[in-house]
């Protein structure tokens, strides 16, 4: 692979300070953990040598957590307290989720997110998450041999900024350093394109348990440019098994069951579906509570036919992304199939018939997200890259807009935006000695407010009395590199100002995730005030580190009295770090990060000309 | 501040080579991308990210024809007042309408094969519009002309968006 020339002196760590980084997939189904060590990137197995942790939660009465394998044990004998497909809540009110009716689970539709009453007490889906976050990142720390410096976590690209806040949320209660979010059909592009040395433009077919993601990407020269993607975050795996539970009801005359019946009879049709994968018949029996015994047995053509609908629903989307992306299914170099759904005869017939090609299955479907993840780990944590240096381009997923009069939204930041991407818009007022005026966020596609996800409210007061139209608020919409929103309000004549994380209404606040943490801490019997002191320590050495090599490179960008000011603030950040007050290095970093914006800003304005001289002596050269 | 066209270092005009604009946007990129930052402290981080934005923003806005017509005249001082300014010739209006009918036709029959006639037509206009956009801004600088042509394309734009639109319900 020719590649772009991207070595910056200062950005790369010596050799000997290789960061502990892993990529972590947080599957409906199943989550991983990987890490790239000399060079290779390969999944983290349990102490039992298992690769997988099922993502299964299980809160016993006496406080006690199982998760994984140990919790999958119960699910069938306590299925109110043992939470499978979390994901599925993740940043979803009660209205959101599909067969709520058919799950075991006590839910509390608390505002925003529901939550679920356990013996253990009341669960949000982040804690729950959170948990297996935990495991993994144990998991990581006894195999790398210390504490991580940084984790990517996956979110499958359709997600929506809430469910995208639930995860970051979800993983700093797990106590990780998120160095970014990673959309899954995107981390495994990484994985397969790496790994093959692919040029072209390929699409990343990705049906997990819970979810479907369809990306069309360019892959060039290094490059990993997603030029559109598209999905149904409530597709997956899971609504197979769902109606193959249906159809065993159905076949076998059965009442409506109770929670463990209907979690047994879960069980078996997942297992039924699976063995279709390589069987053309498989049987579907459970002895149920009643002493009743089940006894069907399903051929492909039954499970294809009931389950048709299913497949077409992932065409709808599969058309409109490669619309977005200006392409038809003829421009399609090659499919990678991702997440162990597209191991199904009839998806993997369906999307042969679509693309006219045979998809591409050569990778483990279960593990190349968390794969890729791990690649972007290592880079974002400023290892050496593997498969020489990349670069990756995303795109939000999904409109963001205002609402507008009528109950219309108006979009701001259009989908397949690449990120980070900012936008602004004016509004006026539009009534006479108006002093404040409402906000209401939305994403989505559909015209009508009510169509789409409300992810926030908010409201500019202290406008001063105008006529009605002169007052302008301008409203400035920024999707960082992760997808998330955040929002500022300004008042154009008088600079009143308003700005929001847009947390409130979907996603949990500041305060909540702290209050989760104290009550982690108080179970696990850890020391808050310890943590705190350690990653103010970790994060004040990291950008003490970063300062130092920049100064060194690029000091001479600045006058030599602002020069002497960040030194200063640099040897006093280095003298608090080996000190036990975990506000003072925190201050003296805050103060460092400070005086160092504007340094700041003047390299990336030197990396830009630098770019641009560099291509013009190869421009010469030609 | 530096306009879009010189942060890519190219000479402002409606005509560019868009390999050569790629070709600037990706090495800027992969000296600036926030995931060269992850690990960077926060000043480097934000300045990052408010870069990457900005090259982003001047990206979409040169690569895209209308988009790129509009921003060239603003640098020119004059509006190409897209909101305010919807007269359009007759002729023009005439041609769209009848566009138009072909588009609602198309998808009542739920006629893919006519919606794709339809966008290579409209299409095909576009190119015109767009051959004769670059000679009036590059060649004749007649900028209030231009204006209007940018009008017109950007009525195209908005008709191929309704075309999107309508494969998605011929689909259904």
């Amino acid at each position: 692979m020719a590649l772009l020339q991207i070595s910056e002196p200062g950005q790369s760590p010596a050799p000997h300070q290789q960061r502990r980084a892993v990529g972590i997939d947080l599957g409906t189904t199943n989550s991983l953990v990987a890490t790239v060590r000399s060079g290779v990137a390969a999944v983290l197995p349990d102490a039992q040598g298992r690769p997988l942790l099922p993502s299964i939660v299980r809160y016993s009465a006496d406080g006690r957590v199982e998760v994984g394998y140990a919790a999958q044990a119960h699910q069938t004998e306590d299925p109110t307290n043992t939470i499978v497909s979390v994901k599925r809540f993740m940043g979803r009110g009660r209205k959101d989720v599909p067969y709520i009716e058919n799950l075991p689970y006590d839910f509390v539709d608390a505002p925003g997110m529901v939550q679920i009453c356990t013996v253990a007490g009341t669960k949000s889906p982040v804690e729950v998450s959170a948990e297996i976050l935990r495991v993994l990142r144990a998991r990581a720390e006894v195999s790398l041999g210390g504490d991580l410096d940084g984790a990517v976590i996956t979110v499958p690209a359709y997600f929506d900024d809430a469910q995208r806040q639930a995860t970051k949320d979800a993983a700093t209660l797990a106590g990780l350093n998120v160095l970014r979010l990673l959309n899954e059909p995107t981390a495994a592009a990484i994985a397969y394109g790496l790994e093959n040395a692919a040029e072209g433009t390929y699409a990343v077919f990705d049906l997990g348990g819970g979810t479907f993601d369809i990306s069309i990407l360019k892959l060039s020269r290094g490059v990993f440019e997603v030029l559109a993607t598209n999905g149904n975050a409530a597709l997956g795996g899971d609504d197979f098994d769902q109606r193959l539970m249906c159809w065993a009801l159905e076949k076998a005359n059965l009442p409506p069951l109770e929670a463990r019946d209907m979690r047994l009879l879960h069980v078996k049709a997942r297992e039924a579906k699976e063995t279709l994968t390589y069987h053309g018949e498989a049987p579907l029996t459970a002895r149920l509570s009643s002493g009743e015994f089940v006894d069907l047995s399903l051929t492909t053509e039954t499970f294809c036919e009931i389950t048709q609908h299913l497949v077409q629903k992932t065409l709808g989307p599969t058309r409109k992304a490669l619309r977005d992306a200006g392409l038809g299914a003829g421009d399609i170099k090659g499919v990678v199939m991702v997440g162990g759904a597209t191991r199904m005869p009839h998806i993997q017939r369906a999307v042969r018939e679509f693309f006219r090609r045979d998809p591409l299955n050569n990778l483990d479907p279960d593990k190349v997200v968390a794969v890729g993840a791990a690649m972007q780990a290592n880079v974002l944590a400023g290892n050496q890259p593997t498969g020489g240096d990349w670069l990756l381009l995303d795109v939000i997923p999904l409109s963001l807009g205002v609402e507008t009069v009528g109950g219309l939204a108006e979009r701001i930041i259009p989908r397949n935006s690449t990120i980070p991407t900012s936008r602004a818009q004016e509004f006026t007022t539009f009534k006479d000695g108006q002093t404040a005026m409402s906000f209401h966020v939305v994403q989505g596609e559909r015209e009508l407010v009510s169509d789409c996800r409300s992810l926030a409210r908010f409201e500019l007061r202290g406008i001063p009395p105008m006529s009605a139209g002169a007052g302008r608020v301008l409203v400035t919409f920024q999707v960082d590199a992760d997808g998330l929103l955040s929002i500022t309000a300004k008042e154009k004549t008088t600079g009143v100002e308003a700005s929001i994380a847009v947390k409130p209404s979907y996603g949990l606040t500041d305060s909540d995730i702290e209050r989760m943490l104290r009550d982690s801490f108080e179970h696990a019997r850890d020391d808050m005030q310890a943590r705190v002191l350690h990653e103010n320590r970790v994060d004040g050495e990291r950008l003490a580190d970063a300062v130092r090599t920049a100064l060194d490179a690029d000091g001479d960008l600045i006058p030599a009295a602002q020069r002497a000011e960040i030194e200063r603030l640099l040897a006093a950040l280095r003298a608090r770090l080996g000190g036990e007050d975990h506000r003072a290095i925190k201050q003296a970093a805050d103060a460092l990060n400070r005086a160092s914006e504007e340094f700041a800003s003047r390299r990336m304005d030197a990396s830009v000309r630098k770019a641009l001289a560099g291509q013009r002596i190869a421009d010469l050269e030609h | 501040m530096q306009n879009h066209f010189e942060l890519f270092g190219l000479e402002p005009g409606y005509a560019l080579e868009p390999e050569r604009l790629e070709r600037s946007y990706l090495e800027i990129q992969a000296r600036i991308h926030p995931d060269r930052f992850a690990h960077a402290g926060d000043a480097d981080r934000r300045a990052s990210m408010q870069w990457t934005t900005r090259v982003n923003e001047a990206y979409r806005t040169l690569k895209d024809p209308v988009e790129r017509a509009r921003y060239l005249l603003e640098l020119k001082g004059v509006d190409v007042a897209f909101e305010t300014n919807t007269t359009m010739p007759p002729d023009f209006l005439g041609r769209q309408l009848e566009l138009r009918e072909a588009l609602e036709l198309a998808q009542g029959q739920k006629n893919a094969g006519a919606l794709d006639r339809l966008r290579s037509a409209l299409r095909s206009d576009a190119e015109e519009l767009k051959t004769a956009l670059g000679e009036t801004i590059d060649a004749r600088r007649d900028y209030a002309a231009a204006a209007g042509l940018v009008r017109k394309l950007k009525f195209l734009d908005r008709l191929d968006a309704e075309i999107d639109a309508a494969y998605e319900a011929v689909e259904e």
